[in-house]
């Protein structure tokens, strides 16, 4: 139990219950949870994550009290090994308190978001089983990202990292037999696989970068790190912190490796919410802000970074504005934001970039939790489409809408899924936007929290997304013309794709017969969503350019050393709104004056093969299989089969060792030195004893005389031999 | 004056001619004499020797040895009569169950 | 050549040709006879070799008792001869062969081995000596009483068991 420097500890010894609660949330559940019902797993699992936030909200008490100092709890000694040593300790500084308050936050609000969502899932079919294995990963990964963040090495940083890219891995193959629609499909297998790979590739990074750290700083905390860094050869800093960004790349889902992130929308939508949007993909940009005294020290990897993060900001934008799912733009936007934080972060603006990792985890997961209400919306729309339509082919005669199928509703409401697929000819996907269409009057709430949401993000002010976003381009027109240009690029797509969005959903006529039945969500969705909304419009009080108001910065000073607090610069801003408002305006021509109708192509098909590109995601995963996947799959292939089982087991083990073994057994030992040598020799022994007495036998013919003889005989040999002895 | 030498000579003439006796003739009965004539050879060497080393020893274990040969005639030619009886023959080669 | 020399050499020659005559004699009853006569020149041997009393021994049990036990039971078994059935047709010229040996291996041993022992002296007054007599029953008596008694007991078993050997057959039948 190590106490830190300063005299009041305050509740820093409730540091280690950030991960303990979480941890007793999973084993309640795991444990008693079959006797559980539905909403006591929920509720059990919301209580932990809520604890875990409670826990947070105190320790944030704790380190104001003590002016923002860094605290440190030692848990558990670990490793000790020459001149490692290593230990479970609990770092509590303004840095990670920030962290847990909006993972445990948002956390829990997608925990309560949850309880509802699950159960309306189609392919929840009332499995109780399933339901509680869903809140115990989820618990799971809360556990994991706090190890993550409250970590005080590199390597208990990784312990957590890698235990969300497990808890990763589980929740978003979570349905893993069946697809959106609860048909039999692997694809989504196939995208934690993908998720899990594609951040393994970035994990490879990581170790490297500690390798090498713990080679030339030999230790992995951070004070010892840091403490260590004008000493050590700024070339190495660079090879760690670039290898450092190769997880980051993983992690965070930069370019070259963000491609699991659009295929983990499979996952269900809680899960895209709070991993991929809120928490988990941003642990990259944590790592970095972490390790500002390393990056700060090297300004070439610092441009790099940078770079990275520019370039994938405006890439994914592009990519965002041509897709046609809900949660696929959804995914893309994530991924170009994260690259404004992680641009952020590499010029050095790590108050800018945290911050805008916040108000991102508000308004991001409000977007995807209203996409999941919008989803439902219209899955319960067509779900009553296909009622009304089969009971006016049954009966003949109108039935009373709503209320006569919801008595029979209990009846045959497993076979929901069954009976989807039977009533219709094509597949019905609940989140293409070309099926939506006037859901702004069938769901106002759902309505009115996107747009605050989408608002935020486009950088509208005076919403928290504007404040942000706009601290980051300010510190990137200061030291980086070329990220800056690029992230005023991508911010344009970003106010466009939103806008495409919310006329495409929310605005026109409707486009399917399940939009124009579409349903509100129950309070137990819509509520987490307006606290998440008040969150994304007040959100930018944080760290407002103002001085006075730069709250966020002067509490992260603490940690990061000097910050640089910018005024307002009204240039930046203004050209930064207006490029919004411009894309908005761009958007509301293509999609709004004219609704968008069914089976209209899109407006922006006009830009023919860009658009194309746009769409297919620039042929990246194509790339990705020609150059990586396919080659490789014929290597493991050829070495497997050719290799593995046609040389070494076919050939070599069959043939030569077995052959030789067989041989050596069979005919060498066996025939030949067991039946021919020794079994002769035994047998041979038997049967010569056997001739010799046949042989002997006739001696005894039954005649006195002969036997007379014998005696006769042997007298005289003997005689004979004494005689001449 | 005779060397005790053609005493002996003598005595193992006649034992052969015994032993000849023994192994060639079928009859039981002449078998038998035959192994009289055998041992009275064998006396004939004792008492030689006897009376050439002037010792008693010799004539006194012929008396014993005639004796014997009295007792075993006796028994012998008891147990020939028996096999007739069984056998209806005196031939040896007749009584030769015990093969194998 | 003496007259010792040549009454031995008669002699000899009469008991080995009874010897063979015995022998080789198909009847029965003239095997017997012809043994009689060896047994009678043996005693006569005896009588040379200084043992009249042996020489009398001889004649009375052995030609006498022994002998005409033996034509006794001729008389009950048949004196033929046996028919020529031979099943063992190896059996004659090997025991001629082995005999013929094993006489060599005595002549050989007699000739080569043996050391002058002596000579046989006549038996002049030895013959008519009642002394022999005293001295052979006192010899008999004290140094060897007890092969006498176990001998007497033998005989005894014999008598014994001859009589049991033919007595159990005569009760079977009745």
């Amino acid at each position: 139990m190590h106490l830190s420097e300063s005299v009041n500890t305050g509740f820093l010894f409730l540091a280690p219950w950030l991960v303990f609660f979480p941890v007793i949330g999973l084993l309640i559940n795991t444990l008693f949870g079959h006797k559980f019902s539905e909403r006591m797993i929920g509720a059990v699992a919301s209580l932990a994550s809520g604890a875990a936030f409670v826990v947070s909200v105190l320790l944030y008490v704790t380190v104001s009290g003590a002016h923002g100092e860094a605290m440190r709890w030692q848990l558990a000694e670990w490793m000790h090994i020459g001149t490692l040593s290593l230990d479970w300790t609990f770092r509590v500084d303004s840095l990670s308190t920030t962290m847990m308050l909006v993972v445990s936050g948002v956390g829990t609000l997608i925990h309560i978001y949850a309880i509802g969502y699950m159960h309306e899932d189609v392919r929840f079919k009332n499995d109780v089983g399933r339901f509680r294995r869903f809140f115990v990963f989820l618990n799971l990964f809360i556990a994991a990202m706090m190890v993550l963040i409250t970590g005080d090495s590199y390597l208990m940083l990784f312990v957590g990292w890698e235990g969300v890219g497990l808890c990763s891995f589980l929740l978003v193959g979570f349905w893993y037999e069946l697809d959106l629609l609860a048909r039999p499909s692997w694809s989504n297998s196939f995208a934690a696989v993908k998720a899990f790979v594609a951040n393994r590739v970035g994990d490879f990074g990581f170790l490297i970068a500690t390798f090498i750290m713990f080679w030339a700083f030999g230790s992995l905390q951070f004070d010892k790190v840091f403490q260590q860094v004008p000493t050590v050869a700024p070339g190495v800093i660079i090879a760690i912190t670039l290898f450092f960004l190769l997880g980051v790349t993983g992690k965070s889902a930069q370019v070259p490796l963000y491609v699991w992130l659009p295929d983990a929308m499979a996952g269900p939508t809680p899960v895209s919410a709070l991993i991929h949007a809120a928490t988990m993909v941003t642990a990259g940009v944590y790592l970095v802000a972490r390790s500002a005294p390393l990056y700060s020290s090297v300004p070439e990897a610092q441009n790099i970074v940078a770079l990275v993060g520019a370039v994938t900001a405006l890439f994914a934008a592009t990519i965002a504005a041509g897709q046609f799912d809900i949660k696929k733009v959804l995914a893309y936007s994530t991924i170009s934001q994260l690259g404004f934080m992680v641009a952020a972060v590499g010029m050095g603006a790590y108050v800018a970039g945290i911050f805008h990792l916040v108000t991102h985890a508000f308004f991001k997961a409000l977007l995807f939790l209203s996409a999941g209400s919008v989803i439902l919306g219209m899955e319960r729309g067509h779900h009553h489409a296909a009622h009304a339509n089969h009971d006016n082919h049954g009966k003949g005669k109108k039935k009373d809408g709503k209320r006569k199928v919801e008595s029979e509703h209990d009846a045959h409401h497993d076979t929901r899924a069954e009976r989807s697929a039977e009533h219709e000819v094509e597949a019905f996907d609940p989140g293409d936007m070309r099926n939506m269409g006037g859901l702004r009057k069938t769901m106002p709430v759902t309505f009115w929290v996107y747009m605050a949401g989408m608002v935020a993000l486009s950088g509208i002010p005076p919403f928290s997304g504007f404040w942000s976003k706009d601290e980051i381009l300010l510190d990137a027109s200061m030291h980086n013309q070329v990220v800056y240009w690029l992230l005023t690029i991508a911010a344009f797509f970003t106010a466009f794709y939103m806008g495409r969005q919310i006329w495409m959903v929310f605005f026109g006529e409707a486009r399917h017969e399940a939009a124009a039945r579409a349903e509100e969500s129950p309070k137990v969705i819509t509520v987490p969503l307006i606290i998440l909304a008040a969150l994304a419009v007040l959100g930018g009080a944080l760290n407002l350019p103002f001085e006075g108001f730069h709250n966020l910065g002067h509490w992260l000073e603490a940690t990061l050393g000097e910050v640089e607090s910018l005024p307002l610069n009204l240039q930046v801003a203004g050209i930064s709104t207006l490029l919004a408002l411009l894309a908005i305006l761009i958007s509301w021509l293509m999609y709004a004056r004219k609704p968008f109708a069914k089976d209209q192509t899109d407006p922006l098909a006009s830009l023919g093969i860009l658009f194309k590109g746009m769409n297919s995601k620039w042929w990246i995963d194509e790339l990705y299989h020609l150059l990586f996947i396919n080659p490789y799959i014929k290597i493991s292939y050829f070495i497997a089969e050719v290799i593995d089982w046609r040389f070494w087991h076919d050939w070599f083990h069959e043939k030569v060792i077995m052959g030789t073994y067989n041989w050596i057994s069979f005919t060498g030992l066996n025939e030949y030195a067991d039946q021919k040598g020794i079994d002769a020799f035994a047998n041979g022994l038997g049967t010569w004893t056997q001739s010799l007495a046949g042989t002997l036998r006739k001696v005894q013919n039954g005649f006195v005389r002969s036997y007379a003889l014998s005696i006769l005989l042997g007298v005289v040999l003997i005689l004979g031999y004494l005689i001449f002895k | 004056m005779i060397p005790v030498d053609y005493y002996i000579i003598l005595s193992a003439i006649l034992f052969t001619i015994g032993v000849l006796g023994v192994l060639i003739r079928r009859n039981a009965l002449i078998i038998f004499m035959s192994i009289e004539l055998m041992l009275n050879a064998a006396n004939l060497a004792i008492v030689a020797f006897g009376s050439v080393f002037e010792s008693f020893s010799g004539q006194i274990f012929v008396f014993f040895v005639i004796a014997v040969a009295a007792a075993e005639v006796a028994v012998g030619l008891a147990l020939i009569v028996e096999i007739f009886r069984s056998k209806r023959s005196i031939d040896v080669d007749q009584v030769s169950s015990l093969k194998g | 050549m003496t007259l010792d020399l040549a009454l031995f050499l008669l002699l000899a020659l009469i008991a080995i040709a009874s010897a063979l005559g015995m022998l080789i004699s198909r009847n029965t009853v003239y095997s017997a006879l012809y043994l009689v006569l060896n047994f009678v020149t043996v005693a006569v041997f005896y009588l040379l070799l200084s043992a009249p009393f042996i020489a009398m021994v001889q004649i009375t049990v052995y030609a006498g008792a022994i002998m005409v036990l033996f034509l006794f039971v001729i008389m009950l078994l048949g004196a033929e001869g046996l028919p020529k059935s031979e099943v063992l047709p190896w059996q004659k010229p090997l025991a001629i062969g082995l005999s013929v040996l094993l006489f060599a291996e005595a002549a050989y041993l007699l000739v080569t081995k043996s050391r002058p022992v002596g000579n046989v002296l006549p038996p002049a007054e030895a013959v008519n000596a009642t002394e022999n007599l005293q001295q052979l029953g006192i010899a008999l008596f004290r140094d060897y009483l007890l092969p006498f008694e176990v001998v007497s007991i033998l005989l005894l078993v014999a008598m014994v068991g001859a009589i049991v050997l033919t007595k159990k057959e005569r009760k079977a039948r009745q």
